[in-house]
């Protein structure tokens, strides 16, 4: 598993410098490779395990500074990071597999996370918004939501209307051309996070056909009668 | 039919820059084939076996004459001057070039057309019944809804990246022709005791590899609330839906692994969140939609037509027509008329520009300039007067649209198959041409009467094989082709699966098989028996013995 650690990330419409780092889990001991239908498996089924105890015990996370940290690993060493958490250094990552629930039932409010990250273990993976669009509603996360992994431009509209608020590009790619695309569309049709009006209630829509569709229905009676 | 406002007019303009930039960073390498691809396919554009294939939405089946103008230019200036009708309602060209297709898309636009989420893993065209509107059975017009589920469904962010496609039909009628059984979602328009518009609503069916008909999780469900359900069970899906194998990741498969009852409780308790949102159907909205849908255009009439009848008594050609391509109309005096573009020798669905230009005309000067596609894969003029209709049969008869075939044998439908596309294990379109010449002789065709024949030339059921009277499905065994043959399934509101018959046979067996189990009907069935009706009521069993009888030493 390749390590992806960008320096510069997306938040707000602009390029900043990254003040957290990013704490993967410990190798598994064995890597399997699963495969069905003659394909390398690459997605797991949602709820199934994330790690062994042993790849939980064994991360390292750093001593100082803002950390996100893996889901397993936070309920496990939730007591141990209590100081760090309540200076805020502490974040937590998902991945598109994992319940939403087993977070947010492992804090009394959600709101005192200042960093929630979910992982897209590839661009298609679209898990991820859906996961994004019930921390900002049903749970009612306020803070910083950031999108980490395998993400590129062409699905930073999706992940912003879904309520992502800061996107890891992946390192291989030009962060500043991704900008661009959070801008890809102006009006769109259906309410979501960014915005949870639909278009007809953003807008009044008039019909204005009225006068098209005589037109074509007097030229329809001219040529027949 | 719908006119797009400045706001539907941008996203499309907006999604054609978008994909040209998209396309661009393609060609310069900036983009792998791997972050290209879903793209693209959202895009309706397929790397196929000799070229990319593009599929054009023509949503709910219906367009106009500019529309269809517009489809035979771009198949002669960019294409080889023929396109294909195929059982999602849509047009598809065979042959575009990958560097043409951003100019193709702008092309469409123009027109108000697109080729959005054609292909890929989200929330595909919708598709309905070809009468939509004109139907006598009908009992709510589904179009204006349609228009709004589709804009809803238009970049809907959340469901940008599902496990597999999706599928959404609607019916309005008492008999279902748009096949909502074997759709991820199937929603039927009625009225409900108040005599308000309500949805009655399907999931987890679909044809492909694993074929399974949908499960009622809602009976009555008002109107106002269908983006917010289908919100529930998208997301139901989106989340758990399996993405470890493409081959069991399409929603059929979470609702029959959870069970019917499972799926539909976490469907509502999600809807709980998300009923009476932001996203509920304001009723200004309907009524504008449905303001393009008003039927006020229709002339007083009688409900005969002397010439209409004399025509029908003095010509048998005419007559045969009329009993199988014409179709009643809810408003007196019209009727609904269907071009068939099963002609035998042409591949099923194909038409050439010249045959688009002729029947753009004809829709102009006979049926309110508007034409649908059916999922059967032919085109109808839904709006044509009694007295018009002997000169429609003559001038489709001069283009070659007026083959007498409708609902017959030899009404195929047809996936494009081994000859173009790369999916496919087998070819499929010369099965067809096979069937058709096997059963040239109209008169027996007519005896043998409504029939359906699908043909999918691989499991991905594009021919939807598994809802024909007689379904054929191409497989491929050691490197060569070979057709499995089923009977017995039906689409319509009794919709059934068809039973495989046995082992499968060389393409040059299949119209012979065909044959006999035409001739196995014909011993057996009664007055008024259809050849689905024997089926249901003999079984399986005669029809197999008589297929695989050895010969007589």
């Amino acid at each position: 598993m390749s390590r992806i650690v960008p320096s510069r990330i997306i938040k707000n419409n602009a390029i900043i410098d990254d003040e957290w780092t990013l704490v993967h889990l410990a190798p598994p001991a064995e890597e399997v490779v699963r495969k069905q239908a003659g394909k390398v498996v690459i997605f797991r089924i949602t709820g199934e395990p994330a790690a062994t105890p042993e790849q939980i015990a064994e991360t390292v996370i750093p001593d100082t500074g803002k950390i996100i940290i893996p889901l397993t690993v936070w309920l496990a060493r939730k007591d141990a990071l209590s100081a760090r958490f309540a200076l805020g250094e502490i974040g937590v990552w998902l991945d598109s597999f994992e319940p939403l629930e087993e977070l947010t039932g492992s804090l009394a409010d959600i709101n005192s996370l200042p960093l929630i990250a979910i992982n897209f273990p590839r661009f298609v993976d679209g898990r991820g918004f859906s996961m994004a669009a019930l921390l900002r509603t049903r749970y009612g996360y306020k803070n910083e939501l950031r999108s980490i992994g395998d993400v590129l431009r062409d699905q930073l509209f999706y992940m912003k209307r879904c309520g992502f608020d800061a996107y890891a590009i992946r390192a291989d790619k030009p962060a500043e051309e991704a900008l661009a695309s959070l801008r890809d569309f102006s009006e769109p049709y259906q309410g979501a996070v960014d915005n949870p009006l639909p278009v007809w209630r953003r807008h009044a829509r008039v019909a204005h056909h009225a006068l098209a569709g005589s037109r074509i229905a007097m030229r329809h009676e001219d040529e027949v009668d | 039919m719908y006119i797009y406002d400045d706001i539907d007019q941008r996203n499309i303009d907006e999604r054609v820059a978008q994909y040209r930039n998209q396309t661009r960073r393609y060609l310069a390498g900036e983009l792998t084939d791997d972050e290209f691809r879903p793209l693209r396919l959202q895009n309706g554009l397929y790397i196929q076996r000799h070229a990319p294939m593009m599929r054009i939405a023509v949503p709910y089946g219906l367009m106009n004459a500019r529309q269809l103008r517009k489809l035979a230019d771009i198949t002669r200036r960019y294409d080889k001057g023929y396109g294909h009708f195929s059982t999602r309602q849509n047009f598809q060209l065979n042959w575009p070039k990958l560097e043409d297709t951003p100019d193709i898309l702008a092309e469409l636009a123009t027109v108000q057309m697109h080729a959005i989420q054609t292909s890929g893993s989200c929330v595909r065209a919708i598709t309905t019944d070809q009468f939509a509107g004109v139907a006598p059975d009908e009992i709510v017009d589904p179009r204006p809804f349609i228009e709004i589920l589709r804009q809803w469904s238009s970049f809907h962010p959340e469901f940008a990246g599902l496990p597999r496609k999706f599928k959404i039909a609607v019916n309005g009628a008492r008999n279902d022709r748009a096949l909502v059984l074997a759709h991820d979602i199937g929603l039927e328009l009625y009225k409900d005791a108040t005599g308000e518009m309500a949805v009655r609503v399907f999931a987890g069916g679909g044809l492909g590899r694993t074929p399974i008909l949908g499960i009622k999780i809602r009976e009555h469900l008002e109107w106002q609330h269908a983006l917010t359900y289908c919100a529930a069970i998208l997301r139901v899906y989106n989340l758990h839906g399996r993405r470890d194998n493409a081959f069991k990741a399409r929603i059929k498969i979470l609702a029959k692994a959870l069970g019917a009852e499972e799926f539909a409780r976490q469907v509502e308790a999600e809807w709980a969140y998300l009923k009476d949102g932001p996203n509920t159907i304001m009723q200004a909205e309907y009524d504008r939609v449905a303001s393009f849908f008003k039927p006020d255009r229709y002339a007083k009439l009688p409900e005969h037509d002397a010439s209409f009848d004399a025509a029908v008594a003095a010509n048998p050609a005419f007559a045969a027509w009329a009993k199988r391509n014409v179709h009643a109309h809810k408003i007196p005096g019209y009727r609904a008329v269907t071009l068939s573009l099963k002609k035998t020798g042409s591949p099923p669905g194909d038409i050439t520009h010249q045959q688009m230009d002729a029947v753009a005309e004809l829709i102009e000067r006979y049926s309110f300039g508007e034409l649908r596609v059916s999922h059967e894969q032919n085109l109808i003029l839904a709006d044509v007067r009694l007295s018009d209709l002997h000169a429609v049969w003559e001038q489709t008869r001069a283009i070659g649209l007026a083959t007498p075939n409708i609902g017959l044998l030899t009404d195929i439908i047809c996936c494009p198959g081994g000859d173009f596309c790369s999916l496919a294990n087998a070819k499929s379109i010369p099965i067809a041409q096979a069937i058709q010449e096997k059963f040239d002789d109209l008169d027996y065709l007519h005896d043998i009467g409504d029939f359906e024949l699908n043909i999918s030339g691989c499991m991905n059921s594009c021919g939807h094989q598994h809802v024909g009277h007689i379904g054929v499905l191409g497989v491929d065994k050691d490197n060569s082709e070979w057709y499995q043959i089923t009977i017995g399934g039906k689409q319509g509101s009794d919709a059934s699966l068809g039973t495989v018959i046995g082992p499968s046979f060389a393409a040059s067996e299949v119209p012979g098989v065909i044959e006999k189990l035409i001739a196995v009907y014909i011993t057996h069935r009664t007055d008024e028996e259809r050849f689905i009706d024997t089926v249901r009521r003999i079984g399986v069993a005669p029809f197999k013995a008589h297929v695989y009888a050895k010969e007589a030493a």
